[in-house]
This record gives structure tokens, sequence and C-alpha cells, in this order.
């Protein structure tokens, strides 16, 4: 296993920078997840790693090795694609196999290297069958064998859970977790699933135009997002960014020459629903929707007299709300947001 | 009762379909009668069958060496302009480099030529180098028009084969002519098939070059040789449709052991889907 380095990486396609000046280090052991919209480079990022794709500038360095040059056969990973990319023309067992022959490896050394790995994932029983005679779960995880029986120098994943059916792909998150607690392997692993970073990574990469707008812990950049895109990107539902006008009583939380251009950011979760007469209450605003989760709520309150704005709050399933009805807003003052509203760039 | 549209589609395809097998069939039936009732009485039902024009084929004609001299000038080429096509193919279809669509333009343009215009400086060519009554004489020419059919129908192949298999075996450690050998044939075997019988029957059916750069029955070709039947007063038709039946035979034997292979897609279940 080794630790992965991207220095001032950057990839053009024609004219357009896919990735600009990406610099990323990760440690020996990390699960890294480069987690952003679509079209932000994240997937560029990890060919670039992979060798797929040559850095129009910038270097990639593997366990601190320079492999800038080097072609993807001569790098050591090992990679799991959105599409699982099966050789469809090989049994499961010679898909598992093809890396280690290629790379000649003694057959008496492959075999007990997929049994090992077959056992890990659950596919003894389809060793012989080809990847057409497989369901979508089970292709996914072969796929992943592929890369487990190489024992590479770090797995690189490529949204491996995006075509999956919702339980199945839970499911699958956990044993990824597992799988990499106990392999103890660094791995970049690419989602544009919020959920999927925050759950699965022990660090993460929030990128946005091809560019790395922050990386940390999950919860670290959870709890302080260095800018608005990042604040919203991250936590379901997104968090509220309000002007001052729509919250005085938060304005004296914002540095006093900046008061006139700043945006306060709390997360709904963060937010608690008073009756409108009470005194504590921060704002004052009218109930539009009510959305039921099951064991929560999401209400959408229309605040602010001059400028309206929406207002999204996260209440228990029992509290009581309904639809018109005036109610007041208390925020959590210790989790209060503060950016520049010009530059999205976090204050506080 | 079928909708008046749809019947009018059916009488016009059998029409089409009889058409085109008519005179074949008018082939296959007087290639079987007498030669005399060829004049007399053309018939599309035969009144009598005779394998005369066969035997005289085969034992007068000795058909057997241009069906040879074809099998072995058409099936060389196909196997050359195959294998050199496909590595072609393979690069202008993943590989990124300077001016590859040029090189596919240019392809194009070479299959665009006249035979009529480059026979002559062809056989200058290859009286130059002693290779006129050669297979080598025929399988040079031949590969002018055999390679661009194989290179632009395997691009079209290679370019429907999902890239990330590819990438997976490169990145599972495979150079990139590994990657083609063990990966991306097997997936294109029907592609590669139905590239192979499409150039081996331009070349078994190719007239002009086999004409021009052959001088005698030793290396002539089936087309050659049944177009040379002629005898000086008259043409023996019968034998002429016998050996047009013998020429058709391999074709259509390819065609029905191939069909099923060029039809069936190899790459389901590869990815999602």
């Amino acid at each position: 296993m080794a630790s992965i380095a991207l220095d001032s990486v950057r990839k053009k396609f024609g004219g357009r920078d896919a990735v600009r000046d990406v610099s990323l280090d990760i440690p020996d052991g990390e699960l890294m997840v480069l987690v952003g919209p679509s079209g932000s480079g994240k997937s560029t990022v990890l060919r670039l790693i992979a060798g797929l794709e040559q850095p129009t500038s910038g270097r990639v360095s593997i366990g601190g090795r320079d492999v800038t040059g080097l072609p993807p056969q001569r790098r050591d990973l090992a990679m799991v694609f959105q599409s699982y990319a099966l050789y469809p023309h090989l049994s499961v067992r010679d898909n598992l196999s093809f890396g280690l022959r290629v790379r000649s490896v003694a057959a008496a050394e492959i075999e007990p290297r997929i049994v090992h790995a077959a056992q890990l994932l659950g596919i003894e029983g389809v060793l012989d069958r080809k990847p057409s005679q497989l369901s979508g779960g089970q292709r996914q995880r072969v796929a992943l064998g592929r890369a487990i029986v190489r024992e590479p120098q770090a797995f690189l994943l490529d949204e491996p859970l995006s075509n999956l059916d919702p339980a199945l792909r839970l499911e699958t998150r956990t044993q990824l977790a597992r799988l990499h607690r106990r392999l103890k392997a660094t791995m970049v692993y690419v989602t544009h699933d919020q959920e999927e970073a925050m759950t699965l990574g022990t660090a993460i990469a929030v990128m946005k135009d091809g560019a790395v707008e922050q990386t940390g812990r999950p919860m670290a950049v959870f709890d302080r997002p260095a800018n608005t895109f990042v604040a919203q990107f991250l936590g379901s539902p997104a968090m509220n960014l309000l002007r001052g006008t729509a919250a005085p009583a938060l304005e004296s939380l914002a540095p006093p020459d900046r008061r006139a251009d700043v945006l306060f950011g709390i997360r709904p979760h963060d937010i608690a629903i008073s009756s409108p007469e009470e005194a504590e209450a921060d704002a004052r605003g009218l109930v539009e929707t009510v959305e039921s989760l099951g064991s929560v709520r999401i209400v959408h309150i229309a605040a602010g007299d001059k400028e309206r704005v929406i207002v999204r709050v996260v209440v228990p399933r029992d509290a009581r709300v309904a639809p018109d009805e005036t109610v007041g807003l208390r925020f959590r003052r210790d989790r209060v947001h503060i950016f520049d509203a010009r530059t999205g760039c976090r204050l506080n | 009762m079928m909708p008046w549209s749809r019947r009018l589609a059916t009488v016009g395809s059998v029409a089409i379909v009889a058409a085109g097998l008519i005179p074949v069939y008018w082939t296959l039936v007087a290639s079987l009668s007498p030669e005399a009732s060829l004049f007399t009485a053309p018939s599309l039902i035969p009144t009598a069958l005779v394998f005369d024009h066969y035997r005289a084929l085969f034992a007068g004609l000795a058909f057997w060496r241009p069906i040879r001299n074809s099998l072995v000038v058409a099936g060389t080429t196909t196997v050359f302009a195959v294998a050199a096509g496909s590595l072609c193919a393979y690069a202008i279809a993943r590989l990124r480099f300077r001016g590859r669509n040029l090189v596919l333009a240019a392809v194009l343009a070479v299959s665009m030529f006249p035979q009529i215009a480059v026979v002559s400086p062809l056989f200058l060519m290859l009286r130059q180098v002693h290779l006129i009554d050669t297979y080598p004489g025929l399988v040079l020419p031949y590969m002018t028009f055999a390679m661009p059919i194989s290179i632009w129908l395997l691009v079209g192949f290679f370019r429907q084969l999902p890239p990330e298999i590819e990438e997976a075996a490169l990145v599972d450690g495979a150079s990139r002519l590994q990657a083609f050998r063990k990966i991306v044939l097997p997936l294109a075997v029907p592609g590669v098939t139905a590239t192979a019988i499409l150039t081996f029957l331009y070349c078994w059916n190719e007239f002009l070059f086999a004409l021009t750069f052959t001088l005698g029955p030793e290396r002539q070709t089936v087309p050659v040789a049944i177009a040379l039947f002629r005898g000086q007063y008259q043409v023996p038709w019968g034998q002429v449709l016998a050996g047009s039946v013998v020429a058709t035979i391999p074709v259509v034997l390819i065609l029905l052991v191939a069909q099923r292979r060029i039809v069936q897609g190899l790459t389901s279940g590869a990815v999602k889907g």
C-alpha cells in the first residue's frame, strides 16, 4: 500500500480546463472521497491517478515515486469502473485472474488469491459463470474482487455504487467501509453523492469546476465549510443561506465592519420552530409546505420582510406545524456560519 | 385481414426477393439442362436434369484450378488485410494521435479509386518486380482495396466496444497489445468475422485485376476462367452457368456458417445493461 500525491495537476481537454491546479495528499491507508457535482472533474482526477489520462502539467506520485509519465500498466493500481467493465468473454474466475496472469504471477499463487477474494465478497458460487449471467450486485462484487486479488498499491473506485438499487447500495456501502478497514488499503473513491462521501470517507475532497474547494475529515468539513458551495453541497437538506435583512437577530454575529455583505449559513437541523409570539424568536415566517420523510419532517418557511427567502427547517415527526401558519424561528448561535456574500468564503 | 399498407409491403418484398432470386434459380436450372434445350425451349421448370455441364467443367476444363487459385488469392488477401487492418483500425479507433481523421479520410479516398485508373500503373509495377502471373502478384494489388474495406469496417466495430473494458485491462497490467489481443479481439470476433467475409467476397468476385495480372490458366481465378470459356465460334453457355453455380457455392456456405457469428452480440454483460 502506498500514499498518493497530486502536485499542481492540470488537465485540458481541447481548450477547456477539466482539472485546474489540483494538489492532493492522500496518506497511506486513507479512504479519500472525491465528491462534487457532475462535471466537477473528479473522475478526471481519478483517471489521472490511474494513468488513463496524462496531465497537461503537474506531477502525480505514488508511494513517493513520480509516476507522471508512466502508463497505467506500470503504476500497480486497481480500478473499479462505474460500468464495472468486466471482461464479458471471460468467466468470473478468469476475470479475477486476468491481472495476475498478465503480470506473470505463478499459477500456484493465483488460485488461493482468487479463493480468498471470492470468499471475502461472497462470490465463490459464481466463479465459473460469465458476467452476463450475474446480477448487478454480483457484477459489482466481481469488479471489486478483480481489484482485491491484485493486492495493488492503491484502489481507485469510480462511482462503484451508482448502478445498484438503493437497498443494495446502502448494504454495499457498509461492506466497502468494512473492507477498507480490513485491507487497510489506500483508496480513492469518486462519487457525486454527498451522503456516500460523508459516511464512507476517512477524508473528503469537495470539487467544483475542476478545482478542489476543501479537503479534510468529513465531519470537520461539514462543521466548518470553507465556502458557500461546500456548505450547501454537504448535508441534506442543504444549508440555509440568509442575508442579514432576513435575520436581523444574527447581524450581531458578523464582524462589525462587514455586516452589509455577509451571508449567514445555518443548517436545517440547527433551527427550532417556536410560537411567533415568543420573545426569543430570531425571525418569523409563514409555513409554505411540510414534507414528511417518516422519522422527520422538512418544513419550508417563507421569512424576511423586504426580500422573501425560503428557510428549510428539519423538525421531529411529532412537531406541530401546518401550512399557512405563522411561526417563530430560533437559530443555534454556535452553529451559525458566516460567509462573505461576494466571494462566498468563510469569515468566522 | 392485414391492413392495406402491410399487404402492399408484403407484395413489394416478395417481388424484390423474387427479382433477385429468379436469375439465380434460372442459372441453377439451366446449368442442369441439356445444352440443346437451352436454346430451343428455355423453361423455368427443369425438363431433364443432366450433369453434363459440370462433368465437362471439371474434366475438360479442369475447373479445379481456378477454384484453387481463387481460394488461395482471396484467402491470403483476407488474412493479411484483416490482420493488418485490425491493428490499423484499432489505432484509429482508440489512440489519440495527430492526423487521425486524415488517415481515415485517406483510407476512404483510396477505396474510392476506380480500378481501371490504377490497373495500368499496377501492371507496370508488377512487371518490374516480376510478379505478373503469380499469387503475390494478385494478393498485393488486392490489398489495395481489401485494406480500406477492412479498416473502414473494423474502425466502426472497435468504436462500438466500451472503452472502459480496455482501460480495465490496462490498469490490470496489460500492455496495449495484450489488451488488444486478449480483450479487444475476442470481443470484436463478430465484427472481424463480418469484415473477413466481406473482404473475401470482394476478392472472390474481383475480375479486372485477375484478368490483367494473369497470363494463362495456371493462375486464373474463377471469374476470369468463366469469362474465358467462350470459344472462337460459340459460347458454352451450359458450362458458363455451371461455373457460376460452382463459384457461388463457397460464398453461400461461408455466409450460412458465419451468419450466426455476425449477428451474435458478444458484449452482452460487459457493462451494466
